[in-house]
């Protein structure tokens, strides 16, 4: 579904990366794993074509991203930014209703039909209730499902995410990530980055760890994630644990700093 | 979207304005007479008023309320896709230096003794050349980020300022100095038929254009990058909202000189009407900012013996208001 080869990019002449070759699988969760400056959010912003490679390809179903036009690469890649600056109070349907742009003419506007799939896709991640309130007064966790909606409008081959629960608490977090995980039983093709390794084993797709430098540690998370990995990766100690719960059955794979 | 009824009072309004501002004035007529006069004017009836009636209201301030209106309405709906395209509800139509390009353009006319046509016409160019020079100074490897936009117009205006001052430094204190002052200060009392024709082409091609693009207005205000990851093409667009707001403020400055604040607080007004979608809101600054400047001419020509400069007008009641609103929504532009 998504073919990376040879991608290379630098900022001026920093070089973020070089020589990334990847593929993600339709249906697949990729989860990007990696310290903060090794260049994650940049090489998913390649992916989906918001930064153009120094050097590489990007292909989607057998296309070159570089060579679509912003609508065509929009009905291919949905993008979830990691810092949503909020605008205008528009409501949470107008917001929902924007993802169905790519589809519209270059001077069209929405039908009854576009905003029936934006209804739809507001009920499908469990927001339809709050869909005439204005999408600023919403909570931090609230207004991410809103984006994801609009995502869902866009109706993309694969979704790109940028550490969607970067500034969620505790419990819009497992929210947010649930609902990645019922998209991706759904058949939905996703990369997305994180900062907590534990993320990673929330999902049955591969883990890529990004290690300063630009290596990439591709595999199953049972295989890449362990104690030698992380520790190389994010220059502490870190810890990978199995825990039986206290109350209760159940068993939770997850690290920690040690 | 908009209740029926407020799209009853926003079709309305202008409508009862504009019939109102037929009749009043230092020379009262009476509203059947004015209604007589309209009517006239289609089927040919017996003329049962003295001619010099006719011509008020025929030749004076019928085009003056049409000029009003449009230019009301122009600034407004600029102001509205300036604010929306710079996600900043503090921006008005003159950020990318329009205004000042277009003032020093009709100084220098007056400087140099041109006639009115001449001056409409130095002005528009001046007013579009000022934008271009923004643009152009704006632009970093064939994008034109909104940041870049704004100091430019900061630079451009400031250039175009200077080069006003140095008009009036030359300009004869007794003469065209106070013409210069008088016409900068803004007002509509040299609208003509001809002035029409010239002014409202470019308003109107630039207010439809708006209108064309209000959906993806909408879309821009999220920003370069999400709109383009939503299928926007923004460089393409905010080039279409640039030279649409361009075509209708150099046109609205060369007729009427400096009118401040309506491209401010219009939009804020639509937004607290109907919200701030584009598909509804650039309709309802259409109507608000036709109402608005329209009523403020009636005030304008008729509260004192002497003619208010618009300009003065404009800023007295925008910027109370605006502090009012600055007050309600505790700065938080809801």
């Amino acid at each position: 579904m998504v073919e990376v080869r040879g991608a290379a990019f630098r900022f001026g002449e920093r070089p973020v990366f070089d020589g990334i070759d990847l593929e993600v699988q339709a249906g697949e969760v990729l989860t990007i794993l990696g310290p903060n400056g090794c260049g994650k959010s940049t090489l998913l912003r390649c992916i989906g074509g918001a930064l153009a490679l120094t050097r590489g390809t990007v292909r989607i179903g057998g296309e070159d991203l570089a060579t679509l036009d912003p609508s065509a690469r929009a009905r291919k890649v949905g993008f979830l930014f990691q810092d949503h600056v909020p605008s205008f109070p528009f409501t949470v349907l107008d917001l929902a209703i924007m993802g169905r742009t790519p589809h519209l003419g270059f001077l069209g506007t929405p039908s009854t039909r576009d905003q029936a799939i934006a209804e739809a896709a507001l009920d499908q991640v469990g927001i339809g209730h709050l869909k005439h309130r204005p999408y600023t007064e919403l909570s931090g966790g609230e207004r991410q499902l809103v984006l994801l909606a609009r995502i869902l409008v866009q109706q993309p081959d694969v979704i790109l995410l940028d550490e969607p629960t970067s500034h969620l608490d505790l419990k819009n977090q497992v929210r947010c990530l649930r609902t990645v995980g019922a998209l991706s039983t759904a058949g939905a093709t996703m990369i997305m980055t994180t900062h907590d390794p534990n993320h990673a084993f929330l999902f049955s797709g591969r883990v890529v760890l990004m290690q300063p430098g630009g290596a990439l540690l591709v595999g199953p998370a049972r295989d890449v994630i362990n104690e030698t990995t992380l520790t190389a990766t994010y220059g502490i100690e870190i810890g990978v644990f199995l825990a039986r719960r206290s109350s209760g059955s159940g068993e939770l794979t997850f690290c920690s700093p040690w | 979207m908009m209740s029926r009824r407020t799209v009853a009072v926003l079709t309305l309004a202008p409508v009862a304005v504009f019939f109102v501002s037929l009749f009043v004035g230092r020379f009262v007529i009476a509203p059947a007479d004015v209604a007589r006069i309209l009517w006239a004017q289609f089927f040919p009836s017996e003329h049962a008023w003295p001619a010099s009636v006719e011509t008020i209201v025929m030749q004076i301030r019928l085009p003056r309320s049409i000029m009003a209106m449009f230019i009301g309405a122009g600034l407004a709906a600029s102001g509205t896709a300036y604010q929306g395209m710079f996600r900043n509800p503090l921006v008005s139509p003159d950020i990318l230096g329009v205004t000042a390009a277009a003032g020093f353009g009709a100084a220098l006319a007056l400087l140099l003794s041109r006639n009115a046509v001449e001056l409409q016409l130095i002005a528009f160019a001046f007013g579009l050349l000022g934008v271009l020079l923004t643009y152009l100074l704006a632009r970093v490897y064939r994008t034109t980020p909104v940041l870049m936009l704004v100091l430019s117009g900061v630079v451009v205006a400031a250039f175009f300022s200077a080069l006003l001052s140095g008009t009036k430094y030359v300009a004869d204190p007794e003469s065209k100095l106070p013409a210069i002052t008088y016409w900068l200060l803004g007002s509509l009392n040299a609208t003509s038929t001809r002035s029409l024709a010239m002014a409202l082409p470019p308003i109107i091609v630039g207010g439809v254009g708006l209108i064309l693009v209000r959906w993806q207005l909408n879309v821009l205000a999220m920003g370069d990058e999400e709109a383009r990851s939503l299928g926007i093409r923004t460089e393409l667009l905010k080039g279409i909202v640039i030279a649409c707001t361009t075509l209708i403020t150099a046109a609205c400055v060369s007729v009427c000189g400096i009118v401040g604040w309506v491209g401010l607080v219009v939009p804020h007004l639509g937004r607290m009407l109907v919200g701030p979608d584009h598909r509804a809101l650039l309709p309802a600054t259409l109507s608000i900012g036709a109402t608005y400047l329209l009523f403020i001419d009636c005030v304008a020509r008729s509260a004192v013996a002497t003619e208010i400069p618009l300009g003065i007008l404009t800023a007295m009641i925008g910027a109370p208001f605006f502090g009012y609103l600055l007050r309600k929504t505790r700065g938080s532009w809801q």
